[in-house]
């Protein structure tokens, strides 16, 4: 543990009756990085980020956020922290500067404060356009970056974004990976959650991807990638019974990683694509046909297929999530 | 061991001052719902409007002779009765911002915990006051004979004061509900019958021995005849004190209710 970590839990546990949410969690973001939390639905994350944000109590283990326990010093916490929930946290019938505006009274600052800061995040935002329309009539971006703003209001030290781009499409997603660029070139310490790699490689700076309530890796991009491979090739040949030979030509190539035969095809992550002509050679000489060759970066799914040696499961874990509570 | 302390104010409870400030706020954002969406107070007076002159002009003449008669005896019990439907809304709307997250936000934010519920409870007043001067209006345009407008003001008064004590239960239906159409469904099961089983509509000498038994406790009968007192005639005094009974009754068991409930939901 360091003097300088914004966010640490040590066993943090979560039970919703029989289910087991969040299982002996050990993390920590040091002050003015981003800690990306990379999971699939139903792993955790959001249970993980509501306790953090000190909307619920951990069953088990503790939790410091900026140095104080989200239990018994909750009021200290909230006085610090933002949240950016998966669900709107915007009254749809208020225009965005009335959303703002709103939590700048809440937070007891005089009128003039509050209308002064809510111009100044509507621009921050690029929301200026749409001040005085209603939340309701904002497209998907403008409604996550107006909701991030209202997460912004009272200057938050440390901020929680829970999976902030699920459903954007991919400029909205570019435009919110700049705008919290801009809140850690500020000092601001971000938990993020997501379940795109891609996300959390090029915002955080380090990150722990967690699955049924564990984490199962933890280091920087980087190292992660090292791991795993930040692009992953699959490699499928015409004929089912040259799988094995396959295999054994690409694990050849790439020594430090494992292959995964699964569905008549191969799948391996890789970091270095400059090998892709000597594999391609190498299956050529053995006269081996392929129905597919590709390579492209990885997912979630290969990540998890990598890790674990299975895949993402798209089960009703947030559902029942939901119901337990 | 020790992690970076971030220099925080430290605040345990947040003071009254503070509390009511937010109180205000969350306030303030209902009303802003209202100014953008003015539909709404128009919705909420369909309905009594509709029942005051069903009730007058369909019933009337049967229940007291003459539809002039039976406007000064019901209007008391329909302004009552109504008061009673729409403190339903305050759960449905608490509902509503659970389900959608809004409380989430609100959670994650150093304010008083119970701001906004007391928030939207407090607001929601706007709401009663509103209707009992749209029915109070059309009864006078039928030809209701107002006791003395100082009744009429602090008629509004005492509705508020009950409202603000019987919304509770509507804000736990609202805290334990799982959709806004089960507040609902909940709420019109138990203020259906709560309150035409009492003197809001008919005299309750009428009524069967066992019927009358229930109608004589029954609090919508004292809000009735409190608002029958102030409004057109009868006595004032004894009503209005089993009002405030009742009032004070039902907020000590359901506002701590409420906010347990409320307070386990953020589990």
């Amino acid at each position: 543990m360091s003097q300088d970590n914004a966010i640490e839990t040590e066993g943090l546990t979560k039970h919703f009756g029989d289910l087991v949410a969040l299982d002996h969690v050990d993390l920590a973001a040091r002050t003015g990085t981003v800690l990306g939390v990379l999971g699939p639905n139903g792993a955790g994350k959001t249970t993980m980020v509501r306790m953090l944000a000190t909307l619920s109590e951990p069953t088990a283990g503790t939790a410091r956020v900026g140095g104080y326990d989200i239990v018994k010093d909750g009021a200290q916490v909230r006085t610090f922290i933002g949240l950016t929930g998966q669900f709107a946290g915007v009254d749809e019938l208020l225009t965005g500067e009335e959303n703002l505006r709103f939590i700048g009274r809440l937070l007891g600052m005089p009128t003039r404060d509050a209308k002064a800061r809510a111009r100044e995040l509507l621009a921050q935002f690029n929301l200026s356009d749409a001040a005085e329309k209603p939340a309701k009539a904002y497209s998907g971006g403008m409604r996550r970056r107006l909701d991030l703003a209202a997460s912004l209001v009272g200057r938050p030290r440390i901020l929680f974004l829970d999976e902030p781009t699920t459903g954007l499409d991919p400029r909205a997603r570019g435009e919110l990976w700049g705008l919290v660029r801009g809140l850690v070139a500020d000092g601001t310490t971000v938990l993020l959650t997501t379940q795109y790699l891609e996300e959390a490689d090029q915002l955080a700076h380090e990150i722990a991807v967690i699955d049924h309530g564990k984490v199962i890796a933890t280091g920087t991009p980087t190292q992660l990638k090292a791991k795993i491979g930040g692009q992953s090739l699959r490699i499928q040949p015409e004929e089912h019974g040259q799988l094995d030979t396959v295999r054994d030509l690409v694990a050849a190539r790439f020594p430090d990683l494992e292959p995964v035969v699964e569905a008549g095809a191969i799948t391996i992550g890789v970091n270095d694509d400059g090998i892709m002509p000597a594999l391609a050679a190498d299956l050529r000489d053995r006269g081996i046909a392929l129905t597919e060759f590709h390579l492209g970066l990885s997912s979630l799914d290969e990540v998890f297929l990598t890790l674990t040696g299975r895949r993402t499961e798209t089960d009703d874990a947030d559902e029942t999530e939901e119901a337990a509570k | 061991m020790t992690a970076a302390t971030i220099e925080a104010p430290v605040i345990h409870r947040p003071g009254l001052g503070a509390t009511v400030s937010q109180v205000l706020s969350m306030a303030w954002r209902q009303m802003v719902r209202i100014k953008h969406n003015p539909f709404e107070l128009v919705d909420l007076s369909l309905s009594p409007i509709m029942f005051l002159l069903l009730f007058v002009y369909v019933f009337g003449g049967q229940m007291a002779g003459s539809t002039s008669d039976y406007l000064q005896y019901v209007l008391g019990g329909l302004i009552a009765q109504n008061a009673i439907f729409l403190t339903m809304y305050t759960g449905t709307g608490i509902n509503a911002d659970l389900r959608k997250g809004v409380y989430d936000r609100f959670r994650s934010l150093p304010i008083a915990r119970s701001a906004p519920l007391a928030g939207k409870i407090f607001a929601d007043m706007f709401k009663q006051v509103w209707s009992i001067v749209v029915m109070l209006g059309l009864g006078l345009l039928m030809g209701f004979e107002l006791r003395t407008v100082a009744g009429a003001f602090l008629a509004a008064l005492v509705l508020v004061v009950f409202a603000l004590a019987i919304s509770w239960i509507s804000v736990l239906m609202g805290v334990v509900a799982d959709s806004e159409e089960k507040v609902q469904i909940y709420a019109f099961v138990i203020i259906m019958p709560l309150t035409f089983t009492s003197s809001a509509f008919v005299d309750i000498n009428t009524m069967p021995g066992f019927m009358q038994a229930w109608a004589k406790v029954n609090p919508v009968t004292h809000l009735a005849d409190t608002m029958r007192g102030l409004l057109s005639f009868g006595p004032i005094t004894e009503p209005l004190m089993w009002t405030f009974v009742w009032a004070a009754g039902i907020f000590a068991v359901t506002a701590p209710l409420a906010m347990r409930a409320y307070k386990r939901k953020m589990v």
